[in-house]
């Protein structure tokens, strides 16, 4: 049992994080940015970041990611890293040629002080940057927050940087998808496409981290939002941002910058999740919603129906991020089910504390919550008190194995499995992989679990 | 016609064999800007310590580097498994601004309590080097109350390169060594070192010194353990693999304890055979060894043989693309691909110096690339110009590979089968075989004939 270190005894722990449930905020911002078309992200700090975070990336998406960094030496730390920016962000542009360099900061370059703006303004002055190429930033230190915050940072820097006020009101409608697989940003698109509904997503990572095998590697790959989308994310009559965490810095940033309204909305995780989406887009827009979508609606439904009893008075245990633990928290609810433990990292704040108590008022026991917990605290409460499913990132795995728990693979890193970056769970086509998934872990469970006299075929 | 500029601080970083001048340029700091494969001096000492398997390893940091590197390399233990759970100090904003020395300290002292490890490594990241903690005071503090080694590692992530981070990880193994009882030991001893026991490597590597006469004082770092370490001054040679990694250690314990020491591979045949017979050599009153080594040899060689045979007859002519992390790995590597018949068509490291460029020179054929501190733009178009069938590297390039269609070996830390040794020739000679006529490729544009003509014609030319 490799987590046989874990007690059944909780002590409040201050200075000490074990088996962590989040990670730091550059992967994030990162992440971000491969969601922008022909976008180098580049890491200022030291080697190993990017290093670690492409690597992540690479296991978790089992495609190439691309990004640079600024090699920081012992003398960039002590006299900072502007020298080293410049020389960089003139290395790109002549060797890879990106269309924008997104730059994110790291906990070394936040904490000698570098000013990212200047920097870039210095390296515009000195002719590095080319024309009608961009270097856009956001401040992500590695000990604020969490990579959700990282991912919302570099988002609202797209608005910051690109989104340009005035001119004609259009019909388009922004989204902001939240800190999503690429699969679920192409469920997005599709749902809006099939409500008829012009869109500008930002950021993108459909075409980007879930591409094709084509026989050549391509350092941009042919999806993510490009420049001149985003610039016109100024002229949409409306934003939603999906996922408070994640997506309501840029919406709101867009609001103030281009009075584009914005409204933010859980994301569109299971049957009301994405009704409120869909219900607010039709609002917003004054569309109709089509048949397709509503026949996509009935199948989900008459599954649940169909299955109910497998559902209700199950307890499951959540690990994640905060957006998804928040929709995901209210869809096992609506099933009948009794999310029981509740678990990230991340430092989600009051606010999303209140709502997530809120989601679980009428479930019939204690649940536990906590924010800016990590894996070993809920370790401690599936053993002091059991569930029948845990759902979580692949470190959850362990957990599972141990108390021998059914489980399902949700959220980030999936090292282990693929599926995530190509089958969407978001939408009521997503929503019908989840009841899929949950009803394979619960009923395999069963049937492994079943006497010879007890094992049913039809179930 | 596709053109790929190359900066000119890197031309010389790249070489053809058969052209002149051989300028090989290496062991530079990577240049600002570049999308290099390489890691930070945290990831050199933390690869380095982390199979050390009852030991506590403490990140203090932000939350980044511990998570990163939980549980991802697959260096296995017989017992404790304590190395594979992440602990971090998790630094926050007011940690940075006033210090997190406190907080290190309570980390630290609740987790010997909880876990009781035989030794701590506290790993500094880059911040700490910035905000100035004085790691090493508050080390000895819980080291002296808690009875236990508590070993700083000076790893803050942009003091150096990854090298430099093997050596903060031998300064702190240096710590351990000599602490130990050695009366016990056998004059005829070795320690293992810079084998970390990746799908149970070392554990077969063990098994065959068992088997010629030769104790086993420690291993290090793969299925490590912190007695064995503080005794490794007992033994009466050092033989090292990975040499980047432990030879600031061998020559230290060469310095301080008179312990000489042999570089060895354990890939492949021949240099397999070697390590063995070299170690006999060392023992030349003990002549049995000698022919306990001939004897294995022979019976593992003629074990393994008749399926090579087979092996190599699907795979004689294939061509192959090596990028891996040190030098030494390579020469191995290409070694053991003439083995099976194969061309090495492009060779580089992340790491490798002067001497081991030439080496490398002298060992490839006319016309093979050899590359330090690449990037994939340089790697995916010198691939495809040699036509490769194979590349071997580690995690950030295996979908590279995939991308443009063809087979895929990892050599690195995510192996799942065991490599070294004669039993892993036989896996690696499997898995290359299994990789290389996998079914798939021939749907791959680049097998079908269907690929977009310019890209063969990809250049590479200096942009300035």
């Amino acid at each position: 049992m490799l987590l046989k270190h874990t007690t059944t005894k909780i002590k409040e722990r201050s200075a000490l994080t074990v088996n962590p449930a989040k990670t730091c905020q550059p992967i994030g911002a990162m992440y971000a940015a491969l969601g922008i078309h022909g976008c180098l992200p580049h890491s200022h700090g030291s080697q190993g970041c990017y290093a670690y975070h492409r690597s992540a990336l690479t296991r978790h998406y089992k495609e190439p990611v691309m990004a640079a960094t600024s090699a920081f030496t012992e003398g960039s730390s002590v006299f900072g890293g502007q020298a080293n920016l410049v020389q960089a962000i003139d290395n790109m542009f002549t060797v890879y040629k990106p269309d924008v360099i997104a730059v994110h900061t790291t906990c070394l370059s936040e904490t000698i002080g570098d000013d990212i703006p200047q920097i870039a303004s210095k390296a515009a002055a000195g002719g590095k940057v080319p024309e009608g190429k961009y270097v856009i930033h956001a401040n992500t230190p590695s000990y604020v927050g969490s990579h959700v915050t990282g991912f919302s940072n570099m988002t609202k820097a797209m608005v910051d940087y690109f989104a340009e006020p005035g001119g004609e009101k259009t019909k388009t409608v922004n989204i902001v998808p939240g800190y999503v697989e690429p699969s679920d940003m192409e469920e997005i698109k599709r749902i809006c496409a099939a409500m008829g509904i012009p869109i500008i997503m930002f950021p993108d990572t459909s075409g980007v981290l879930n591409g094709p095998l084509t026989g050549h590697f391509k350092m941009y790959p042919d999806g993510g939002v490009k420049i001149d989308a985003l610039k016109k994310t100024g002229q949409s009559m409306g934003t939603l941002a999906l996922g408070n965490l994640a997506s309501s810095a840029a919406g709101f940033a867009l609001d103030s910058k281009c009075k584009v309204p914005c409204k933010v909305l859980d994301l569109p995780i299971g049957l009301t999740g994405t009704d409120m989406f869909i219900d607010a887009l039709r609002t917003m827009t004054g569309e109709n919603v089509p048949d397709s979508l509503m026949f996509e609606r009935g199948q989900m439904m008459d599954i649940i129906s169909d299955m109910h009893q497998y559902f209700y008075g199950k307890k499951v245990g959540l690990v994640g991020d905060p957006d998804q633990l928040l929709a995901l928290t209210k869809f096992l609810v609506s099933l009948d089910m009794v999310p029981t433990h509740i678990v990230t990292g991340s430092p989600a704040g009051k606010k999303f504390e209140a709502e997530l108590r809120e989601a679980v008022k009428d479930v019939p026991c204690d649940v536990n919550i906590k924010l800016g917990g990590d894996m070993y605290l809920f370790h401690q409460w599936v053993k002091n008190d059991p569930v029948d499913l845990v759902i979580g990132n692949t470190y959850v795995k362990y957990i599972a194995k141990d108390e021998d728990i059914p489980y399902i693979r949700y959220g980030f890193p999936i090292y282990d499995r693929i599926g995530h970056s190509y089958l969407p769970t978001v939408g009521y086509r997503g929503g019908i992989m989840m009841l899929e998934k949950i009803l394979n872990a619960l009923m395999d469970r069963q049937d492994r679990d079943a006497t010879d006299v007890n094992m049913e075929l039809v179930m | 016609m596709t053109t790929i500029p190359i900066l000119k601080e890197r031309e010389e970083q790249i070489y053809r064999k058969g052209s002149e001048p051989f300028n090989m340029q290496c062991e530079k700091h990577s240049l600002a800007g570049s999308v290099s494969q390489r890691a930070c001096v945290f990831c050199g000492s933390r690869v380095v310590l982390y199979p050390v398997a009852d030991a506590l390893h403490l990140i203090h940091g932000p939350i980044g580097c511990a998570a990163y590197t939980w549980d991802i390399r697959g260096a296995l233990s017989s017992g404790p498994e304590l190395h594979r759970l992440s602990f971090s100090t998790d630094l926050q904003e007011r940690d940075v601004i006033f210090g997190a020395e406190k907080k290190l300290y309570a980390a630290l002292t609740e987790l010997i309590e909880q876990y009781q490890p035989k030794a701590a490594f506290v790993y500094s990241t880059c911040i700490v080097g910035i905000i100035g903690d004085d790691v090493e005071a508050v080390c000895r503090k819980v080291g002296k109350e808690a009875g236990i080694p508590v070993l700083p590692v000076h790893s803050e992530g942009f003091k150096g390169t990854k090298k430099d981070g093997y050596k903060a990880a031998c300064d702190a193994l240096a710590q351990l060594i000599g602490t130990g009882e050695t009366a016990d030991i056998s004059p005829i001893s070795i320690n293992i070192m810079g084998e970390f026991n990746i799908g149970g490597e070392a554990w077969m590597i063990k098994d065959y010194y068992r088997k010629i006469g030769v104790d086993v004082v420690s291993i290090m770092t793969g299925d490590g353990r912190v007695a064995d370490i503080k005794r490794a001054h007992g033994a009466k040679l050092n033989v090292v693999q990975c040499s980047g990694s432990m030879t600031p250690l061998a020559e230290m314990m060469k310095e301080k304890y008179g312990i000489p020491f042999i570089r060895v591979s354990y890939f492949g045949i021949e240099d397999m055979a070697k390590a063995l017979y070299d170690v006999a050599e060392h023992f030349p009153d003990q002549p049995e060894i000698m022919e306990k080594a001939q004897e294995l040899v022979r019976s593992e060689v003629n074990r393994i043989y008749p399926e090579l045979v087979k092996i190599r007859e699907q795979v004689s002519g294939k061509r192959a693309a090596i990028y891996v992390g040190g030098a030494f790995k390579a020469f191995s590597l290409i070694k053991a691909l003439r083995n099976l018949g194969m061309e090495v068509v492009l060779a580089g490291s992340q790491t490798g110096n002067e001497k081991d460029y030439e080496i490398l020179r002298d060992m490839c054929n006319d016309g093979t690339v050899i590359l330090d501190d690449a990037n994939p733009l340089e790697l995916s178009k010198y691939i495809i110009e040699k036509n490769a069938d194979l590349f071997i590297g580690g995690v950030k390039e295996r979908p590279i590979a995939y991308k443009m269609g063809i087979g895929f070996c990892d050599h690195n830390h995510e192996r799942k089968t065991p490599l070294a040794g004669f039993e892993g020739m036989l896996n690696f000679a499997k898995e290359i075989f299994n990789t290389v006529t996998s079914p798939v490729w021939q749907f791959a544009p680049h097998r079908s004939g269907n690929e977009p003509e310019q890209l063969r014609n990809v250049v590479i030319q200096p942009s300035k």
